[in-house]
């Protein structure tokens, strides 16, 4: 096991180097000339040419790309444009607030998409079933930003049940997580539901069935085991899609977090955190599947890891 | 762009003259038993056909009328949804509002369905180099979030809806490119593809006469759910500000427009919410409809 879980960070490392080459390539395909940036709009020529030299940007490329990954190692993403405080701050002090939330939001809908997944599942084309994909497939069609502006304007400012913006106590991350993970539970009941359908027709369903297990047994025990390896596959491509989605809840409910950071970043063209911040959801997105490729193999004893 | 009709949801001449019972005859008795598809393909067609109508059935202009007695005002027999804060026709908006949403989840998805089709099937097909160069570029692509890769063409190219749906077919392309090369490692194998390479044929012959037809169907289903996501993610960057510009009455731009007057307008955001909503729901519906008269492993249960 922790043979494979060395080969596949390993494996990792190509992937990693593309990225980063790729996001390192950002700041030279951007249109203007980033020193000129950096420098701010008044000032002069030599001044310019002092952030150049500065920020290394009048070396060769590949001396750039090297200083760069070294900064990288020692977590210096260099300083925000716009507030001139070292990026790895900025992002520091907006780190938690961003993960809690994506974290309740992938719990709340895993469990309730798991579980309106299999109940469709089992009452297959009965009622229960047709609520359940009528929710999940409304669910992937409503925009999030649109779903958070109408939580917000209903249990906030009409009912007056929560706090509309902040992240202060858990009140706070009611409505955004509610937001965020809306499509991915959508998603989840959806795809559990037809890896359900399979297993239930399978030959040792039908075995267990024979010899008399009673019927919540046999979904339970047998199937949710063999259903659950493609489900947890999903979820770890779905934490991506929290990761993108965070950035849209976050402008909705103003929260202090990466997301917004970003969106204001690219806004300002404040180009060193845009480079850190999408370095860093990348990596995080990589590390993420690894950890579903582990899960899988814990889950199902049939694959082995080499 | 002249290869997109390969792509859209009418597969009519490129299978029905193949064979007497077409596959085109069999899909259409297992798609029109399906109820609500065939009802959200129905609308879908309306919306087609009200976006290129658009401006020759709104009411009032788009963009450039404004009725400063009625700010804010709400639905009335004069402006049916009600007028905006800077007392434009929200009727009128929302309809031409639906061209840019149709033509970005279309043309986006479209452009990511060629280009990852093709190189798909020549990752499937030739293995190898091809294959490994090309299912990396993928994993790269798909190393970040979809949102997260537009946001970062956006930075690049700059806003605008055009830069929108380039950064939106850019993460199309791997689904498409691993969809379709999968189908193709399995098609390859199978008898007919070696019956035609022993009558002679070329490689172009075998993967564009003889496996692209095969992966077709999976191609079709995706291009229809997909659309749905591209609108979405369209408004989604219109809402941060970096798609669409005021005052294209682009529907994620109207709401985010709204939200400043969400308490004594709620209907500024009401009726663009459920114009998303509603396109994206159909698309889906009959995405699902799709998939289900096209895959053959549920006709066998």
């Amino acid at each position: 096991m922790i043979n494979f879980i060395a080969k596949r960070l390993l494996g990792l490392l190509p992937t990693l180097l593309i990225v980063g080459f790729l996001v390192f390539l950002f700041v030279h395909v951007l249109p203007g000339d980033p020193a000129r940036l950096a420098a701010g709009p008044d000032a002069n020529q030599e001044t310019v040419e002092l952030v150049r030299k500065d920020l290394g940007l009048d070396k060769p490329l590949p001396q750039q790309f090297i200083r760069f990954v070294r900064g990288v190692l020692h977590w210096d993403f260099g300083t925000s444009l716009r507030t001139k405080r070292p990026v790895s701050t900025e992002i520091a002090d907006r780190f938690m607030p961003t993960f809690w939330l994506t974290l309740w939001s992938m719990i709340w809908s895993v469990v309730i998409g798991m579980a309106i997944g299999i109940v469709s599942a089992v009452w297959r084309n009965k009622w229960p079933d047709r609520v359940g994909m009528t929710l999940a497939v409304s669910g992937i069609s409503f925009p999030a930003f649109a779903l958070g502006m109408v939580l917000m304007q209903t249990f906030s400012v009409q009912l007056g049940w929560l706090p509309t913006v902040g992240d202060d106590t858990w009140r706070h991350y009611v409505l955004p997580s509610l937001t965020l993970g809306a499509a991915v539970a959508a998603i989840m009941a959806r795809f559990t539901r037809s890896s359900f359908v399979e297993i239930l027709g399978e030959d040792f369903i039908r075995t267990a069935r024979a010899k008399g297990l009673d019927e919540r047994r046999v979904v339970i025990k047998h199937g949710l085991r063999n259903a659950l390896i493609p489900v947890v596959t999903m979820m770890g491509l779905q934490f991506g899609f929290l990761l993108g989605g965070s950035i849209v809840v976050e402008k909705v409910f103003n929260w202090p977090g990466l997301g917004r950071l970003l969106v204001d970043a690219v806004d300002m063209r404040d180009y060193p955190v845009i480079q850190a911040l999408v370095l860093l959801f990348s990596l995080e997105f990589i590390l993420i599947n690894l950890v579903v490729d582990v899960l899988y193999g814990i889950i199902n004893p049939v694959i082995r890891y080499r | 762009m002249n290869e997109a009709p390969t792509a859209t949801p009418t597969p009519t001449p490129l299978l029905s003259d193949e064979r007497v019972r077409t596959p085109w005859a069999e899909f259409w008795r297992k798609f029109k038993r399906q109820r609500v598809a065939l009802v959200a393909g129905a609308f879908v067609v309306l919306l087609v056909i009200v976006a290129i109508a658009a401006p020759w059935i709104t009411p009032y202009d788009a963009e450039n009328y404004f009725d400063y007695e009625q700010l804010n005002a709400r639905p009335s027999a004069s402006h049916w949804f009600g007028v905006d804060a800077l007392g434009r026709d929200i009727y009128s908006r929302l309809l031409m509002g639906a061209r840019i949403s149709l033509a970005a989840g279309f043309l986006s998805v479209a452009v990511g369905a060629i280009v990852g089709t093709i190189l798909g099937l020549l990752a499937g097909y030739n293995e190898g180099w091809w294959d490994r160069i090309i299912m990396r570029i993928a994993d790269v692509l798909f190393a970040f979030p979809g949102i997260l890769l537009a946001i970062g063409i956006v930075a690049i190219l700059g806003g605008g809806m055009a830069n929108v749906i380039v950064a939106v077919a850019v993460f199309s392309i791997p689904t498409f490119a691993r969809l379709v090369r999968g189908n193709t490692l399995a098609l390859k194998h199978l008898t007919f593809v070696e019956a035609a390479r022993s009558l002679g044929a070329s490689d172009w012959t075998i993967i564009f006469r003889h496996i692209f037809p095969g992966t077709i169907s999976a191609v079709i289903v995706y291009f229809s759910l997909r659309i749905g996501t591209s609108i979405i993610t369209a408004a989604s960057l219109s809402f941060l500000g970096m798609g669409a510009q005021p005052p294209t009455p682009e529907w994620g731009a109207m709401l985010d427009a709204a939200r400043a007057d969400m308490l004594t307008a709620p209907h500024e955001a009401i009726f663009p919410a459920l114009a998303i909503f509603v396109t994206v729901l159909a698309f889906n519906l009959l995405g699902d409809g799709l998939r289900d008269a096209l895959d053959p492993k549920i006709e066998r249960r």
